[in-house]
C-alpha cells in the first residue's frame, strides 16, 4: 500500500507544487495549510511520514506541529522545512542526538526543497513511495 | 530599579566614611529614568583591593583617589581601560593639577573632585555621574532596540522574498518534468500560479521602496496644494476593473473643502493601498464606499468595505510591518504585508492618525485623518 505523507505548509502554492511531485512518485499525500488542519488530520490519520514547514502562521509553529507530533504520534518520522537558517544565520539541522532531542525532527531541510531532496530524506527514513 | 553602586577607592578612612555618610539618605530624581535613585556605597583602602572588587562585581561609580598607598589611581584607570566596563569613573584628587586631569581624562575617568569637598559638592558630582550614565544606558539599549527591528524586518523580508521564489522554481520544475501530461492546457494554472506570485512579488519590492523613501527622509518632497477629491477620483478609477471581475461596486463621496497641502504620491499611496485593500478583501458582489471630509483644519478619509472583517486582537497589530491576518479567509488573498504600515507612517508625516473598526464577516472601515496644513519631516 502507499506510504501517506502529511504535508503542512502556509504557502498554498508550495504546497500544490510538492502535493504533485509526490503523488507522482506514488506516495498518499494529505496537504494541509494550518496546525488547525493538521490536528484535525491527525484525528483520523497516522501518517507515514510528516513534513512539516518552520514558519506556519506564527514563526515558531512548525516546531510546535513537531513536538505534537512526536508525543502523540512517536512512530512517525517528521522532516521540519525552513528558510529560517540561512536568513538568521541561526544554525541548526538534527544530525546529532541533542539536538533531535530539542527540535523533535528527524531531518531538518532548508527551503526552497527539492523535490528530489524530499524524496531521499524519505527513503533514508525508510518511507518509501 | 535598585541602588546605584558606588565604590570609594581612598586610602583615607576618613574620605571614605565622609562618603559614605553623606550618600546614606541622599535620593536623586532624574528625568531619564522614573525611579528615585538611590546609592548603595562600598568602600576599600587601595588601588589593588578596588580592582580585586571591580574584578569580582563591577560598581556603577568608582569614586577613585589620584594617590593611595601602592598603586595609584592612575594605574587602575589604565588597568580598567581595555575592560570596556558599564562605569563611571571620578578621580578624587588632592591636587587638582592639569597634568593630572589631562591624563586621567585620557584614561577614561569622567569627572573630578577635588579634596576636600563639601557633602553638596559630592551630591552634585553624582548628579552629574549618575545622570550620564543612565542617559548613556538608555541611548545603548535604544541602539540595541533597533537594531534588533532593523534585524527582524530583513528576517522577514528575507523570508517573504524567498516563497514566491521557490513557488515559481517549484511550478517551472513541474512544467520542465511535464508532470500534468502532454496537454498544454494542463499547465495554465501553474502558470497562472507563476504570474500572481511575481506579481506579488514586485509590489512587495515597490512597497519596500515607498517605506526605504519615506523612512529615509531623503527623497524630495513635492509638496503643493493637492485637491484630494482628484487623488480619490483616480484610485477609484484605476480599481474598477478590478472590483469588477468580482462584481464589487466602488462609491466615492465627499463633503467639504478638501484642498490640502501634501505630496501628491503620497496621498496616492494612501488612497491605493486603502481601497485595493477594501477590493481585496471583500467579498464578491460586495460594495466599497470611500468618503472624504472637509473640515475646518483636517480631512477625513474613510474606506469601509462589506469584506471579511477582522477580529479585535488583529486590527491592533494591523497596522505593523509584515503583519498579513492569516487565516480561512485570507489564505488565497496576496499581500506584502507593508501597505498598512505605509499608510500609518505616511499619515504621520500628516500629523495623522489611522485606525480601523471591523466586524468579523461583516466589513471594515479604515479611517485616516490628515492635517490640512502640516505636513512636517
Amino acid at each position: 500500500m502507499a506510504h501517506n505523507i502529511l504535508l503542512v505548509d502556509d504557502d498554498v502554492d508550495y504546497l500544490t507544487a510538492m502535493r504533485l511531485q509526490l503523488e507522482s512518485a506514488g506516495y498518499h499525500v494529505t496537504a494541509v495549510e494550518s496546525v488547525a488542519a493538521a490536528h484535525e488530520a491527525l484525528k483520523t490519520l497516522t501518517p507515514d511520514a510528516a513534513v512539516v514547514d518552520l514558519m506556519i502562521n506564527e514563526p515558531d509553529d512548525g516546531f510546535i506541529m513537531c513536538h505534537f507530533l512526536k508525543k502523540h504520534h512517536p512512530s512517525v518520522p517528521v522532516i521540519l522545512v525552513t528558510a529560517v537558517t540561512s536568513e538568521t544565520g541561526l544554525d541548526f539541522d538534527a544530525s546529532t542526538k541533542e539536538e533531535r532531542a530539542w527540535i523533535k525532527a528527524d531531518v531538518v531541510l532548508a527551503k526552497p526543497v527539492r523535490f528530489e531532496q524530499l524524496e531521499r530524506e524519505l527513503s533514508r527514513l525508510g518511507v518509501e513511495a | 530599579m535598585g541602588p546605584l553602586r558606588v565604590l570609594v577607592a581612598d586610602d583615607e578612612a576618613g574620605i571614605r566614611h565622609g562618603i559614605a555618610r553623606a550618600l546614606r539618605h541622599f535620593t536623586l530624581r532624574l528625568p531619564v529614568v522614573e525611579d528615585e535613585i538611590r546609592f548603595e556605597v562600598q568602600a576599600v583602602d587601595s588601588g589593588e583591593a578596588a580592582l580585586e572588587q571591580i574584578a569580582a562585581a563591577p560598581p556603577d561609580i568608582l569614586l577613585l583617589d589620584h594617590k593611595m598607598g601602592g598603586i595609584t589611581g592612575i594605574d587602575v584607570l589604565e588597568q580598567l581601560r581595555d575592560k570596556s566596563l558599564d562605569m563611571l569613573v571620578v578621580m578624587i584628587t588632592a591636587f587638582a593639577t592639569i597634568e593630572t586631569a589631562v591624563r586621567a581624562t585620557k584614561c577614561g575617568a569622567f569627572d573630578f573632585i577635588a579634596k576636600p569637598f563639601t557633602p553638596e559638592e559630592l551630591k552634585e558630582t553624582l548628579r552629574k555621574t549618575a545622570s550620564h550614565l543612565l542617559a548613556q544606558r538608555q541611548a545603548r539599549k535604544l541602539a540595541e532596540e533597533k537594531r534588533r527591528v532593523r534585524f527582524d524586518f530583513i528576517r522577514v523580508l528575507g523570508h517573504e522574498l524567498k516563497a514566491p521564489l521557490g513557488a515559481i522554481e517549484n511550478y517551472l520544475y513541474l512544467i520542465k518534468a511535464h508532470q500534468a501530461g502532454p496537454d498544454v492546457a494542463a499547465y495554465d494554472e501553474f502558470v497562472d500560479r507563476c504570474m500572481a506570485r511575481a506579481e506579488g512579488m514586485r509590489k512587495l519590492i515597490a512597497d519596500l521602496l515607498d517605506l526605504t523613501r519615506i523612512e529615509s527622509g531623503q527623497k524630495q518632497r513635492d509638496l503643493a496644494e493637492v485637491h484630494l477629491g482628484d487623488i480619490a477620483r483616480g484610485c477609484v478609477e484605476a480599481m474598477q476593473p478590478a472590483a469588477a471581475q468580482r462584481n464589487i461596486s466602488v462609491h466615492l463621496e465627499s463633503e467639504g473643502e478638501l484642498l490640502l497641502t501634501g505630496d501628491r504620491g503620497e496621498l496616492e499611496i494612501i488612497l491605493n493601498n486603502l481601497v485595493s485593500n477594501a477590493v481585496k478583501y471583500n467579498r464578491d458582489g460586495g460594495s466599497v464606499h470611500v468618503r472624504l471630509q472637509g473640515e475646518p483644519d483636517r480631512i477625513l478619509i474613510e474606506v469601509a468595505d462589506t469584506g471579511i472583517g477582522l477580529a479585535p486582537e488583529d486590527a491592533a497589530r494591523l497596522f505593523h510591518d509584515f503583519v498579513r491576518i492569516r487565516n480561512e479567509a485570507t489564505r488565497h488573498v496576496l499581500g506584502s504585508g507593508l501597505g498598512l504600515s505605509i499608510v500609518r507612517k505616511i499619515a504621520q508625516l500628516y500629523d495623522g492618525t489611522v485606525g480601523v473598526e471591523s466586524q468579523p464577516d461583516a466589513g471594515s472601515t479604515f479611517r485616516v485623518s490628515l492635517s490640512r496644513s502640516k505636513p512636517s519631516r
